[in-house]
């Protein structure tokens, strides 16, 4: 590198830069390591596919036969590297039980499952920020002493819990929502949202409560520093204070707690897609892992980990941007 | 520091208290008084579902596969006092058995969570060079799987018996406390005392479990409580996709998916089971709030 100090601008991008493609190499070299986790688990299955795609009365040659077509003989690491280069080349392999290749029911899937996270997120960002902040700027008063009980409370709550409440409440007793979620092609609005109110409340219950107490503790711990006393001295506002100088201090751990949250909307929304019978990824993971559909199943665990990481990479990246000791170094 | 001739000068783990200990329960009702408001309510849940896991069977008015009543979906009357179930069986009885494979499954593979994980943490800090690299690249991958879906794998992989269970629910959250333990105790690693006991030529395991291990309890055992409510959760979720704990055996998720039928009509028979894992849940999450020694934090 050639920084000499007339170019000062020109190498803090290129040290930018570096950093930004330090931290996508990491990431893309976890998610190698996670599809070899991910692959040996689920190849240590003891009866294979073959056997069970024949059943028990199938002679030992016939097993072999299909074990052959299949690609099972050989050996696991020839296994992993054509499944890993299938996936990055978008061919997940064929489905054991569907009998049609994994792409396609994913794809099917998939977009449903980005719009409840999608939806819950427009939710949950702003009302776990405005909790988080508010709690955090009444420190050890009566408000934050209530909201951190009740945090602390939602984190723990099971989510069939909450979505039974919700259908009790809003389908059996006030008769107001459906209690599931099945979306007609030509939906009204108002279709639109009987659909996703309950799915999206639920979701948002657990998933606010944690983004809510990660933001407050970002907040907070900005507020021990010299310069909020310095403002404050100056004569400004509590609420200036935070929104100008406190809130772009914080930001990077503040996108870390929504990133950490907000990859469990995918993931984690099995419980509440199985409630609702909303059809969506999680759901079908489930179906892999009951009908032990091998394929199906390592493609939807490597998607849930890779969003995960895509997450925690924009957010690494977020905060590296949003340093301004990094921007100008 | 010249530790091989003040052998003695290392600081005793656990600080000796200046004056004579109060008996047991003097010091427990004292502790227990200086708690807030919700760390009292959360240390009495806790105690309660403690009793109900070791005598709850004992209590049960009905035997747990009985069909007592004609009607299914009853609500709580004074015969059946939390109603009877999709079946006609009595749902205070089988919620006080499932109550057992809830709060037993949930501590023994937090046991075995925290155990592996603060073993391993310890080899990592007292080890350091490769081991600890090695470890700890391993951990950081297998964190970055969520942990529903690491769950999923293994049971669809190994199935899902009592004993799998307990080992796939506890191995899914060695990671997490791996971290937390291995953070500790390379601090503690730095520390004077650690030197002076290296000095002294002490070996590794003995630095490892009687140098370090006794100053990160504390830590560790909120940490137990935390992989406790992880695993209760997460172990209801798998029974409740019927993936968990199977017929005839049932913990308290399987008691909520085996009703989930009885949403229409609200009754007690779903609504209980899972307040009862919500109070289990969080009233441990209060009582760790309300440790001492998070305050100084």
């Amino acid at each position: 590198m050639s920084a000499s100090p007339a170019s000062r601008p020109h190498a803090a991008r290129n040290t930018l830069l570096r950093m930004i493609a330090g931290r996508i190499g990491a990431a893309f070299l976890t998610l190698i390591l996670v599809s070899l986790v991910v692959f040996t688990i689920s190849d240590l299955l003891p009866g294979d596919a073959a056997q069970e795609a024949l059943g028990q009365s199938a002679t030992p040659a016939q097993v072999a036969a299909l074990r052959h077509e299949m690609g099972l003989d050989r050996p696991a690491y020839v296994r992993f590297g054509s499944w890993i280069t299938g996936l990055a080349g978008g061919d997940a392999g064929q489905s054991l039980v569907a009998n049609m290749p994994v792409g396609e029911i994913i794809r099917e899937r998939l977009p449903n499952s980005l719009l409840l996270a999608a939806l819950t997120t427009l939710v949950a960002v702003p009302l776990a920020l405005t909790i988080g902040i508010s709690s955090a700027m009444n420190r050890g008063g009566r408000l934050d002493r209530a909201l951190n009980v009740a945090t602390l409370s939602m984190v723990a709550l099971p989510e069939f819990l909450v979505a039974t409440i919700a259908v009790l409440i809003f389908s059996v007793k006030l008769r107001w929502l459906p209690s599931i979620s099945m979306l007609p092609e030509q939906a009204t609005w108002g279709q639109f949202f009987e659909t996703f109110a309950m799915p999206v409340f639920s979701l948002c219950v657990v998933v606010i409560a944690q983004m809510a107490r990660m933001t407050r503790a970002a907040v907070i711990d900005q507020l021990d520093r010299p310069y909020v006393e310095m403002a404050l001295l100056k004569g400004l506002s509590p609420a200036r204070v935070v929104i100008r100088h406190v809130l772009p201090n914080a930001v990077g751990p503040i996108v870390n707690a929504m990133a950490l949250s907000l990859s469990y909307l995918l993931g984690g929304a099995i419980i509440v897609e199985t409630i609702f019978n909303y059809p969506g990824l999680a759901s079908l993971m489930v179906n892999a892992v009951t009908s032990r559909d091998m394929p199906l199943l390592q493609a939807c665990a490597m998607i849930f980990c890779a969003v995960y990481l895509l997450l925690m990479l924009l957010a690494d990246v977020t905060a590296i941007v949003a340093n301004p000791r990094l921007r100008s170094a | 520091m010249s530790g091989a001739s003040l052998p003695t000068a290392a600081p005793a783990p656990v600080p000796a208290p200046a004056t004579k200990r109060a008996a047991f329960p003097a010091r427990a009702l004292r502790w227990t008084r200086r708690l807030p408001l919700s760390g009292k309510v959360g240390l009495a849940f806790v105690l309660f579902w403690l009793v109900i896991a070791l005598i709850g069977p004992l209590l049960a008015p009905y035997p747990i596969g009985a069909f007592v009543d004609e009607n299914v979906f009853s609500p709580a009357s004074r015969t059946f006092l939390l109603g009877s179930d999709y079946l006609g069986r009595d749902v205070l009885s089988r919620l006080l058995h499932a109550a057992r494979y809830t709060v037993g499954l949930g501590a023994g593979a937090a046991l075995l969570a925290c155990t592996v994980g603060t073993g391993l943490a310890l080899v990592a800090a007292v080890g350091r060079g490769w081991v600890d690299e090695l470890l700890s690249r391993f951990m950081d991958t297998v964190i970055s799987i969520p942990s529903k879906i690491l769950a999923l794998v293994m049971v669809a992989a190994f199935g899902s018996s009592l004993w799998l269970l307990l080992l796939i629910a506890g191995l899914t959250y060695v990671p997490g406390n791996y971290r937390i333990a291995r953070a500790l105790a390379v601090n503690l690693n730095q520390m004077d005392f650690v030197s002076v006991a290296r000095a002294r030529g002490e070996r590794r395991a003995y630095i490892a479990l009687s140098e370090i291990l006794p100053n990160m309890l504390h830590p560790l055992l909120a940490d137990f409580g935390l992989r406790f409510v992880f695993i209760v959760l997460l172990l209801s979720a798998l029974s409740f996709l019927g993936l968990g704990v199977q017929p005839p055996q049932a913990d308290l998720g399987s008691l909520v998916r085996e009703n989930i039928s009885g949403i229409a009509e609200g009754a007690p028979a779903i609504l209980m089971p899972a307040l009862a894992i919500a109070t289990l849940t969080v009233s441990v999450n209060l009582l760790i709030d309300a440790l001492p020694h998070r305050g100084r934090n």
